[in-house]
C-alpha cells in the first residue's frame, strides 16, 4: 500500500465509522457521564424557555432543545408522519386538542403514562383533559394536559369608541350575553363606524368555530365515531349563526392565522377576535407595540366555551424516555403551568391554580390591564368537554372552507348547507 | 493454477456488473421500493395512524376517476402549467438572446437572471402572498390608482392562477434562459454575420436563427418545466397562507394534484388512497414524457 492510498483507506473508514456512529443516534450521550439531550417539539410559543432552565439547573446532565414550529398544520403533518414511521418524533412532542383523538389510534407508538404514575395525578386536571388522551379502553393515556383554550372575547376599544359602542369591558360584555345579541351589538358597529374597510369580525370561520365548542358534548362526530353533522343541532346552530353574521357583512372574510389576518392586525380592519388565552399573547406580537392599551378583553357570547389546549407526549421512539417523562411531569405540573401563564399567557388545566393570587390577580397591561386570569377562569370553568372524533380535522376544514366560500360569495348562503353536508362526508371517509 | 485462470475469469464477468451495481442499488432502494410499496399501499384501505385496514383491491381508482375533487386538482394543475410555462419559455428564450447579445458588464446580466432561482421558495410564496395580497397588496393598490376595484386574488379561478404562474415565472424563467443561452453560444457566429450582411433585422435573426438552432433545447427545457409543472406544489400551498392552505383556496380553486395528495395523506388520513393519487400523478407524469419525446423524435426528424 503507498502513501495515497493508505490515507484514502483511512479517510474511508474514518468516514464509515462517522456514519455508522452517527446512525446510532444518542449512543454518545449515554455513555459520557448520563448527560442528556432532550429534543423538545412544539408548536407556536408555549413559554417555556425559563423553565428549561430551572429544571436544567435542577437535574444536572439533562440539556433541554426545543424546536417550534409556528404552522400547526405543518406541525401536525410532521408529526403524523414521524409518529407513523415511529421515529424521529423527539423526546418530547406536544399534541394539539383537535388532533388527540386521531393520535390515539396509534396509542402504542406513545409512552403510556399510566405506567408512571398517572393515576396518582389524574385529578388533579379538569377531567375531560385527564380522559380526553386515554384511549376509549381506559388503559392507555398518551398524554399531559397543559393548558386549555377557555375563551373571552378580544376587542379593539378605540375602534369601539369611534362606533359609538361603550368600551369598558363591563359594559362591553352586557352587548353581548348571546351570540344574536353580539350579531345586533355588529350591526350598530357597522353602521357607527361608516368604513367598509373595518370589520365587527376577523372571520366568520373563527366565530363559528367558538360557537361550535360551545355547543357541548360532541359536534360533527358521536363517541362511536359516526358523522352525525346533520342530526346534530349544535352545528346547525353555529353554521346558521355564521350565515347571519355574513349576510350583516360584520366579517373581514380573512383566514385565521394567513398573511392577511397578521397584516389585518396591524392594520386594524376588524375589531373583535374570539380570543382564548393563548391569543392574547398571538395578538400582542402580531399588532405589535404601538396597540398597545388599544385592545381589552371581554367575556365571550354564550358563556364560556374552547378553542385549543394541548398535551405533551412521549413517544416511544425516544431513547430517554425516563428523562422525557420526567419533563413532561414537570412542565404539566403546577409549576410549570404557572410558567407558561405568566410568560406566555395559557391558561391552565389544573384547577387547583384558578384559586391562586397568581391567577386571581393576573392583569395584562397590553390589553388595557384586563384581569386575564379572572376573564379566562372564568371560561375555562364554563367549559364543557368536547368529543373531537379521530377525522374531526378534515370535516371542520370540509365546513370551515365551504363557510369561507359562502362569505367569499363564491356559494349562495342556501347552498351552502348541503355542500358543507357532502364536503363532510367525503372528508370523514 | 487453474483456480486463480478461473477466478480472473469469473471477476472479468462479474466485475461490470459490479461496477455498475451502485447505480441499480440506489434505484432499487429510493426509487423502486417506495414506487412498489406505493402501489401496494394503493391498493388498501390504510389510515395514516391506524395502519392498514384490509384489502380492497382497485376500489381506491375507482373512487379517484369518480372524485370531483381530484379532476378539479387536475384541471388546476394543467391550467397552471399552461398558463406559466407558455410565456416562461417565450421570455426565456427572448432573454437567452439578448443575453448572447453585445450587452455591458454581461456576466452581470447572466448571473443576475439567476438570482430568482437561488431564492428560497418559502420567501417567494410569502413575499408574492403579500403582493397579491387583497386588502394590502402591492398590485390592487397600483390597480387602485388606475381605477380598478381590489381584486381578491385567492378568490377566482382564473386570478389565482395568474397570480401563482407568475410565482413560478419568476423563479424559473432566468434558469431556463441560462440553459437556452449555453445552446446559444454553440449556434456558429457566421450564421449571424452572413444574416447581419444580408440586412437581417434582429427580429428575423431571432425567428430564424435563434429560434430553430434551439428547437431541441426548447424541448428539454420544455420536458422539465412538464415535470415540474405537474408536480406544482410549494407556491400553490404557500400562496394561500394562514390554516388549512393545503385546500387551494375554499372551493379548491388553486389546489394542485400534489397539494390533494398531501391533503388526502395527511389531513384526511387516507394513506391508500394518496397512494392512488401518487400512482395516477406518476402516470400522468410518464405520459407527458412520453408526448415530449415523440415530439423529440419528429423535430429530430425534421432536421
Amino acid at each position: 500500500m503507498n502513501r495515497t492510498k493508505r490515507i484514502a483507506a483511512a479517510a474511508v473508514s474514518s468516514l464509515v465509522v462517522g456514519v455508522l456512529a452517527a446512525g446510532c443516534g444518542g449512543s454518545s450521550d449515554d455513555g459520557s457521564g448520563g448527560s442528556v439531550t432532550l429534543r423538545v417539539n412544539l408548536f407556536g410559543q408555549f413559554g417555556y424557555k425559563d423553565l428549561y432552565k430551572q429544571y436544567e439547573s435542577e437535574h444536572p446532565g439533562v440539556k433541554i432543545v426545543e424546536s417550534a414550529e409556528g404552522d400547526l398544520g405543518k406541525y401536525n403533518t410532521k408529526l403524523s408522519q414521524q409518529i407513523a414511521a415511529n421515529a424521529a418524533a423527539g423526546d418530547v412532542v406536544a399534541i394539539e386538542e383537535g388532533q388527540t383523538v386521531n393520535f390515539l389510534q396509534s396509542a402504542d407508538k406513545f409512552v403510556n403514562l399510566q405506567e408512571h404514575g398517572f393515576a396518582e395525578i389524574k385529578d388533579d386536571y379538569l377531567p375531560f383533559v385527564a380522559s380526553a388522551a386515554t384511549t376509549a379502553d381506559g388503559k392507555t393515556t398518551i398524554g399531559l394536559g397543559t393548558d386549555v383554550g377557555g375563551l373571552a372575547m378580544c376587542y379593539r376599544r378605540d375602534l369601539f369608541e369611534k362606533a359609538g359602542l361603550p368600551t369598558d369591558r363591563e359594559e362591553v360584555a352586557k352587548l353581548w350575553p348571546t351570540w344574536e345579541d353580539f350579531i345586533a351589538t355588529g350591526e350598530k358597529f357597522q353602521a357607527g363606524i361608516g368604513d367598509d374597510k373595518i370589520h365587527f369580525v376577523d372571520a366568520a370561520t373563527n366565530t363559528y368555530n367558538s360557537i361550535l365548542m360551545q355547543g357541548g358534548d360532541e359536534t360533527y362526530f358521536d363517541r362511536d365515531n359516526k358523522l352525525v353533522v346533520e342530526s346534530n343541532p349544535a352545528v346547525m346552530n353555529a353554521w346558521g349563526l355564521a350565515n347571519d353574521m355574513i349576510e350583516a357583512k360584520l366579517t373581514a372574510k380573512l383566514v385565521a392565522f394567513s398573511d392577511e389576518w397578521n397584516a389585518g392586525f396591524k392594520n386594524g380592519s376588524f375589531a373583535t377576535v374570539a380570543c382564548p388565552a393563548w391569543m392574547t399573547g398571538y395578538i400582542k406580537g402580531q399588532a405589535g407595540d404601538g396597540f398597545a392599551g388599544k385592545w381589552d378583553i371581554a367575556t365571550v357570547p354564550g358563556g364560556g366555551g374552547s378553542w385549543g389546549g394541548s398535551w405533551l407526549s412521549v413517544p416511544k421512539s425516544s431513547k430517554h424516555q425516563k428523562e422525557a417523562i420526567e419533563l413532561i411531569k414537570f412542565l404539566s405540573s403546577k409549576t410549570g403551568q404557572l410558567g407558561a401563564f405568566k410568560s406566555e399567557g395559557r391558561l391552565p388545566s389544573l384547577p387547583a391554580l384558578y384559586d391562586t393570587p397568581e391567577l386571581k390577580d393576573a392583569k395584562n397591561d397590553y390589553f388595557n390591564n384586563a384581569p386575564t386570569g379572572q376573564l379566562f377562569v372564568a371560561g375555562a370553568k364554563n367549559l364543557q368537554p368536547v368529543y373531537l372524533g379521530a377525522k374531526n380535522v378534515p370535516v371542520r376544514d370540509a365546513f370551515e372552507n365551504v363557510l369561507r366560500s359562502v362569505e367569499n360569495g363564491q356559494r349562495s348562503a342556501s347552498d351552502g348547507w348541503g355542500e358543507a353536508v357532502k364536503a363532510a362526508q367525503k372528508a370523514a371517509k | 493454477m487453474r483456480i486463480r485462470d478461473r477466478f480472473i475469469k469469473t471477476e472479468a464477468r462479474v466485475a461490470p456488473y459490479a461496477f455498475v451495481s451502485p447505480f441499480f442499488i440506489v434505484f432499487a432502494i429510493f426509487g423502486l421500493f417506495p414506487l412498489l410499496y406505493t402501489l401496494w399501499v394503493s391498493l388498501h384501505d390504510w389510515s395514516l395512524l391506524a395502519g392498514d385496514q384490509g384489502y380492497v383491491g382497485f376500489a381506491n381508482y375507482r373512487e379517484l376517476m369518480q372524485d370531483p375533487d381530484f379532476w378539479r386538482a387536475l384541471t388546476n394543475t394543467i391550467g397552471i402549467f399552461v398558463l406559466a410555462t407558455v410565456p416562461q419559455l417565450i421570455l426565456a428564450t427572448v432573454l437567452a438572446q439578448v443575453l448572447n447579445g453585445k450587452l455591458r458588464g454581461r456576466t452581470f446580466w447572466r448571473m443576475g437572471v439567476l438570482l430568482p432561482n437561488v431564492t428560497s421558495v418559502a420567501a417567494v410564496g410569502i413575499i408574492f402572498g403579500l403582493i397579491f395580497a387583497r386588502d394590502y397588496g402591492i398590485v390592487n393598490w397600483a390597480l387602485g390608482h388606475v381605477g380598478v376595484e381590489p381584486i381578491d386574488w385567492q378568490g377566482h379561478r382564473w386570478s389565482s392562477w395568474l397570480a401563482i404562474s407568475v410565482m413560478v415565472d419568476w423563479r424559473w424563467t432566468g434558469y431556463n434562459a441560462l440553459i437556452l443561452l449555453a445552446s446559444l453560444q454553440a449556434v456558429p457566429k457566421e450564421l449571424y454575420e452572413a444574416a447581419r450582411i444580408d440586412g437581417a433585422s434582429a427580429w428575423r435573426q431571432f425567428w430564424s436563427i435563434t429560434v430553430p438552432m434551439l428547437r431541441p433545447t426548447i424541448i428539454f427545457v420544455s420536458i422539465v418545466a412538464t415535470i415540474g409543472g405537474v408536480q406544482l406544489f410549494t407556491e400553490p400551498l404557500l400562496f394561500g397562507s394562514g390554516v388549512n392552505a393545503i385546500a387551494g383556496g375554499s372551493t379548491g380553486q388553486f389546489q394542485t394534484v400534489a397539494m390533494y395528495l398531501v391533503q388526502q395523506a395527511f389531513t384526511g388520513q387516507r394513506f391508500g388512497y394518496a397512494s392512488t393519487v401518487a400512482w395516477v400523478l406518476f402516470l400522468l407524469i410518464a405520459i407527458f414524457a412520453v408526448i415530449n419525446v415523440a415530439l423529440l423524435r419528429r423535430i429530430k426528424s425534421v432536421d
